[in-house]
């Protein structure tokens, strides 16, 4: 109740309305380029209440369990997984709790740029989404486009702005037998800035 | 004349069901009819609950519409992180304090405070940002829009605050601000209705192919002479209210017109999906914003009264 109110409430604040390709069934990988906080909560909003239900945000361990009440904010309402980002070991390499989360029909939400960018422009893909895509060659990767975002919540900002925001959901990519790991992040960069050219 | 703009609804939706029920046009054609006949009657009803409250009704009502009708505009241009905090304050403490000098009817701040003082103060609270990239461009964006969006709207509930000469009090100036939404928006209505009957000749088929002579002569005479037959509610005499409504009538030509031109060149066809048929409320309020400022000036040079 308490999460449908709160996927309500960003969707009017942001203005945002998921639009774009249908999304397939079962689990999916959606990735975004990442400007503001806002980001995971506008895609998790977008989704379909049913689908929304079982799609968890994957954020970075080292921001978002620094405070009480980030860690309540991810982990109690947003169901995120909490992944290591700096100093990953053997023991915390976070491809396995998120194939895992896959393979149990979970879907996540990925924002392989790693960190937000400042003016909107989108960076170069770290290798997560590659080793993702090689584990599970038929989970769709849907690639998801913000329009907007950083400027209604920009990073280091605590005031947001009242725009219009849109989250574009993209035709879904999936690795191809042997394809190397640059050609499939710079596919999947492209599949998402293809995106932006139709906003 | 509240009574008049409900007769008039009611007849466009009776209209509108003889057409949906001999099926003339296209079915998206019919859809967005009947879309915006029901946009038009909330509308109008939004308008009637806020004019009864009088200022503060119509200076709140006005003061949302501007917000919102900015938020659509600043959507759409180029901002850099930089101007973050200046849209903040835009957003959050020019629009309401603008809207509030109208409710106290300071008209010496009300008329100066976005021209002068948020014009000089703006730039600078972006220039301390740091980021010259585009600096111009981005500055003289976000001031035209706080013009348009905001100083020029807020003239419609700013005719409240003009002592009119001979008037009846208050229920004279809310006259006027009907007067001004009537004649404008049957202006839009009409140009759009003539424009679909016998339009042929694009008037500006580089900004907006729609746009006909036909539709425009049609539209504008059409409301210049129901503004002229509203003289009697006005304090205007006949040929006052023909050459008014003419002059609002064209100034909401040109403000559509300007508007088109700002989403032709961002590449949309709507400012938002916000009002059902009708896109955003700048789709909307385009004709207000540049006709308000010019009535109200007639107004208050012509038919205020003295000291």
């Amino acid at each position: 109740m308490s999460r449908d109110l709160l996927a309500w409430l960003v969707r009017f604040v942001t203005g945002c309305r998921g639009k774009g390709a249908a999304l397939p069934s079962g689990p999916v990988v959606y990735y975004g380029n990442h400007s503001s906080h806002l980001d995971a909560v506008v895609i998790w909003a977008s989704i379909p209440r049913p689908m929304r239900a079982r799609t968890r945000p994957v954020a970075a361990r080292d921001y978002w369990a620094a405070t009480a009440l980030r860690r309540y904010w991810a982990t109690q309402l947003l169901n995120a997984m909490l992944i290591e980002r700096r100093e990953v070991t053997r023991a915390s390499n976070p491809l396995g709790p998120m194939l895992a989360a896959l393979e149990a029909g979970d879907s996540l939400i990925l924002f392989p740029e790693g960190t937000r960018s400042l003016e909107g422009e989108v960076g170069e893909f770290q290798g997560g989404l590659f080793h993702i895509a090689r584990q599970r060659p038929h989970t769709p990767m849907v690639p998801v486009y913000l329009e907007n975002l950083n400027r209604i919540l920009p990073k280091g900002d605590l005031l947001p702005l009242p725009l219009i925001g849109s989250a574009l959901f993209g035709p879904a990519i999936f690795w191809a037998e042997g394809e190397p790991k640059p050609t499939f992040l710079e596919r999947a960069r492209a599949a998402l800035l293809e995106l932006q050219q139709t906003s | 004349m509240l009574l008049g703009v409900l007769a008039l609804l009611l007849a466009s939706s009776i209209a509108a069901a003889v057409i949906c029920w001999r099926r003339v046009g296209d079915d998206e054609f019919r859809r967005n009819l009947v879309l915006r006949i029901a946009s038009w009657w909330v509308l109008a009803l939004i308008f009637s609950a806020a004019a009864s409250l009088g200022m503060a009704g119509l200076s709140i009502l006005f003061a949302f519409a501007s917000f919102l009708a900015f938020r659509e505009f600043v959507s759409l241009i180029a901002t850099r992180r930089a101007d973050h905090r200046a849209l903040f304050w835009a957003f959050f403490f020019v629009i309401p304090l603008q809207y509030y000098l109208v409710y106290l009817q300071w008209y010496g701040l009300f008329a100066v405070f976005i021209p002068v003082y948020v014009a000089a103060i703006l730039p600078i609270r972006i220039v301390v940002a740091g980021d010259t990239q585009n600096f111009l461009e981005r500055t003289a964006k976000i001031q035209w829009g706080l013009v348009s969006c905001v100083y020029f709207v807020s003239h419609v509930p700013a005719l409240l605050m003009v002592p009119l000469r001979g008037g009846d009090g208050s229920a004279a100036n809310l006259k006027l601000v009907l007067f001004l939404l009537i004649v404008v928006q049957l202006s839009d209505v009409f140009q759009y209705v003539w424009g679909k009957m016998i339009g042929r000749t694009p008037v500006a088929p580089s900004i907006s192919p729609k746009k006909t002579v036909e539709g425009l002569i049609g539209g504008i005479a059409t409301a210049a002479a129901i503004g002229t037959l509203l003289h009697r509610v006005t304090p205007f005499t006949m040929i006052e209210a023909a050459q008014y409504s003419l002059l609002i009538a064209v100034a909401g030509f040109g403000g559509g017109l300007v508007m088109s031109a700002v989403k032709r060149d961002r590449g949309v066809k709507d400012f938002g999906e916000l009002i059902p048929g009708h896109g955003g409320i700048l789709d909307r309020f385009d004709s207000i914003c540049f006709a308000a400022p010019l009535l109200f000036h007639v107004v208050r040079f012509f038919h205020a009264a003295d000291g």
